[in-house]
């Protein structure tokens, strides 16, 4: 035993020693994901909790402020809630209908047996358009006074919305613009479409099932991966929704400004509000960095409840066993 | 199914990223010699080429009168660019900056992003009360610490259609609040249910017919001696936006002029609507003259001060003013040039007179308002005279800038439109707005 001793010693030295170089290889391995995660997640967001209890206009030297900024963003700002409002809007209506528009399109361009390439060019094309750029052009087009919808509209004896002038109208004209530039949502439900299995159609069809029930229980339980990836990225731009209302809302309203103008968010009436706006516009317009760090927070619990609901197990868009 | 969960985090964490970035101290120290070689960065907002050009010909002058200091300029700098940069810092970063929003002085020098100007002005011996005129020295500091010099100013007054008001019998502007409405809803021709020609476009969104440059022309206070908002308890205000809200009823209400405001070009191009003839009157800066005729406009125009509230007659004259700011970033290592040649755009008066010259704004010094180098029209010499009239005003600064008046503002477009109906109680609303905001901001 006196002699064996020192060997087992020696063996559970190499064997720690092997897992050592084994755990150092995988951390070697891991290091670009690690690092990645501890800048880009881990310290923004801790930085992020941190901010949001502190005095901090970026110059100075950061105050405790306790639950002040939590407090004056839930109650006093003025601007949240109807940011938090139009941002949910957005989620549910907006994701929903390019959802729905999205598979529609799809539908349709799969069953086209001429000119494939030259509508499936036309329906992708607006979404390669530049955002800034087509949300100009929807404000000219949607002009309540010289836009041409409105003219052929009044022609036709129908109303004319204000559009994006108007707060009841600016939110589904966004929804509209968002529709126009379908193409990538087209073209992932094309290729998931032309996925489905040919046989799967041919059994229905001889179990004499109509063109609804074809694609109730054949189509959709076929594509809903990819539904939900539609839903689920659909729902995180939307949370990230900055550019289009900006625009439209500083267009729309007229007050452009000069150079060197700062513009304050949400026309007409608020109703363009989005919450990445307000972080925008608290953080970087009014030197707040406690309370930008407050909505941004609430963007970030807002975007786990919204995954988490959608990936649930009972209910949500995975289908049980996927 | 998990890869998409942590691209919703990483999506939501650059967010938060996005709203932390931030590194950065003052630092009003300047160590660096003024004569030695050097070259300063000075960042700029203006954009049109022939403001860049005289940008660059008042640079060319200093650097002649200063050989030792080139200057790298940087245009088409607008306010966000701008917090960004001085609050990154770094070697790239603007030595000498300057700002249009007048209404950020207050959060410029409260938080030290502009360097404090006291020093420096006291070392080169300038008494600014005998150089600068008063409401511009007053709107370039903020509590006593001074960040910012003018660089040239702003001055709001009346532009009309001389033409039009000639074929409606009118001989004169008008000088108060009532003669104005009365004038027009005499200048405005109906044309089925829009306008062939509007009196004057009164909606807030009517380019610069916002709430404080009404508010010019009514004595009024936004703040009290303990700081506090005054909006609902100074009757100034609820005298405005009962007017403004009777202007807006009077020449057609709120939906039908929304409608026509529709069909106006941009503020800034040739299209204006009061360079089209849509509008026959118009409150505007002084760069409206320039524009106006840049765009050859068909008929000959006016320019007058704006009218004032009926029982304050004796002040018709006033406006609102505004302008350009100037200041050094707290990180530059090069602040004693830097300040070289702030001094020089804000006080020396060949500086001012060309660079006013070359670009039709207001120059903000004594000297130059009287330099017989000055080239004023007789419609620009009007804002000439608004600028040195001792009733024009400007909105005070406040630690959180222009956000009391945005807030303000926000008011006025319920009020206007109708959805707001209890002005009383939407003024008290809006001050207790008002102050939670300064609180918050402090």
């Amino acid at each position: 035993m006196a002699t064996h001793t020192p060997r087992a010693g020696a063996g559970s030295a190499g064997l720690a020693a092997k897992h050592r170089r084994q755990a150092l290889r995988t951390l070697a391995f891991m290091s670009p994901w690690l690092i990645g995660f501890g800048v880009f997640f881990a310290y923004p967001l801790v930085s992020t909790v941190y901010f949001s209890f502190m005095k901090y206009d970026g110059f100075g030297v950061p105050e405790f402020r306790g639950l002040g900024n939590w407090s004056y963003v839930f109650n006093d700002y003025p601007m949240f809630w109807p940011a938090l409002r139009n941002t949910l809007w957005l989620v549910l209506v907006m994701v929903s209908c390019r959802v729905v528009f999205g598979l529609g399109v799809g539908l349709l361009i799969t069953r086209i047996r001429t000119g494939t390439g030259v509508f499936r060019t036309l329906f992708y094309l607006p979404y390669l358009a530049p955002p800034v750029a087509a949300t100009l052009a929807f404000v000219f087009l949607l002009n309540p006074g010289t836009g041409p919808v409105n003219s052929v509209l009044d022609g036709l004896g129908l109303p004319t919305p204000g559009w994006f002038t108007d707060a009841t109208w600016s939110k589904p004209a966004l929804t509209m613009l968002a529709l126009w530039g379908v193409g990538d949502l087209m073209v992932i439900f094309m290729a998931a479409l032309l996925d489905v299995p040919r046989e799967q159609y041919e059994a229905a069809e001889l179990d004499g099932a109509s063109a609804w029930q074809r694609f109730r229980f054949v189509t959709l339980p076929n594509i809903s991966p990819i539904v939900m990836f539609a839903v689920v990225t659909g729902v995180i731009q939307t949370m990230q929704y900055y550019t289009q209302p900006l625009v439209a809302g500083k267009v729309a309203s007229g007050v452009i400004g000069g150079s060197g103008q700062q513009f304050e968010p949400g026309y007409p009436d608020k109703s363009t509000l989005t919450l990445p706006q307000l972080v925008y516009n608290l953080g970087f317009q009014r030197f707040d960095y406690g309370s930008a760090c407050v909505v941004a927070l609430v963007l970030f619990a807002l975007s786990m409840v919204f995954t988490a609901f959608l990936m649930r197990r009972r209910g949500g868009l995975i289908q049980a066993g996927d | 199914m998990p890869g998409i969960s942590r691209k919703a985090l990483l999506t939501v964490a650059s967010v938060a990223l996005l709203a932390t970035a931030c590194t950065g101290q003052a630092d009003t120290g300047a160590t660096d010699d003024p004569d030695a070689e050097t070259t300063i960065t000075f960042w700029h907002g203006w954009s049109a080429p022939s403001e860049v050009e005289a940008i660059k010909a008042n640079i060319g002058r200093f650097e002649k009168k200063h050989p030792n200091i080139k200057v790298k300029v940087v245009g088409n700098i607008n306010d966000d660019k701008l917090n960004q940069a001085l609050r990154a810092g770094g070697s790239n970063g603007p030595d000498v900056v300057s700002s249009f929003t007048t209404s950020n002085v207050g959060k410029f020098c409260s938080s030290g992003a502009f360097a404090d100007l006291g020093p420096f002005i006291e070392k080169s011996k300038l008494d600014l009360d005998k150089i600068i005129p008063k409401p511009m020295l007053e709107y370039t500091q903020f509590e006593g610490t001074r960040c910012a010099m003018p660089l040239l100013g702003d001055a709001y007054g009346l532009y009309y259609n001389k033409d039009a008001f000639a074929a409606a019998g009118i001989d004169a502007p008008p000088r108060t609040w009532s003669e104005f409405a009365k004038v027009a809803e005499k200048l405005t021709e109906p044309k089925g249910d829009s306008y062939e020609r509007l009196g004057f476009m009164p909606n807030y969104h009517g380019y610069e017919t916002v709430v404080d440059h009404y508010m010019s022309q009514w004595d009024h206070a936004y703040f009290g001696r303990d700081g506090k908002s005054t909006v609902a308890s100074d009757p100034a205000f609820a005298e405005m936006f009962r007017y403004q809200k009777k202007l807006v009823d009077d020449l057609g209400g709120f939906a039908k002029l929304e409608k026509y405001r529709n069909t106006f070009g941009d503020e800034w191009g040739a299209k204006h609507p009061f360079h089209t003839g849509q509008v026959a009157m118009q409150l505007d800066g002084e760069w409206r003259l320039g524009m106006a005729q840049d765009a050859g406009v068909k008929f000959e125009i006016g320019t007058a001060p704006m009218p004032v509230a009926d029982d304050e007659a004796d002040e018709y004259g006033k406006g609102f003013l505004s302008g350009t700011i100037m200041g050094i970033a707290p990180q530059s290592k090069k602040q004693n040039a830097a300040w070289e040649l702030v001094k020089y755009m804000t006080t020396d008066t060949e500086a001012v007179v060309a660079f006013s010259n070359a670009i039709h704004n207001v120059p903000s010094t004594f000297e130059a308002l009287k330099s017989p180098d000055l080239k004023a029209d007789p419609g620009f010499r009007t804002f000439l005279d608004i600028a040195q009239h001792p009733e024009s005003n400007t909105p005070p600064a406040s630690v959180n800038g222009s956000t009391y008046q945005q807030t303000l503002q926000d008011f006025g477009y319920q009020y206007e439109s109708g959805k707001a109906k209890d002005l009383k109680e939407g003024l008290a609303r809006t001050a207790a707005q008002i102050d939670r905001d300064i609180e918050q901001a402090k």
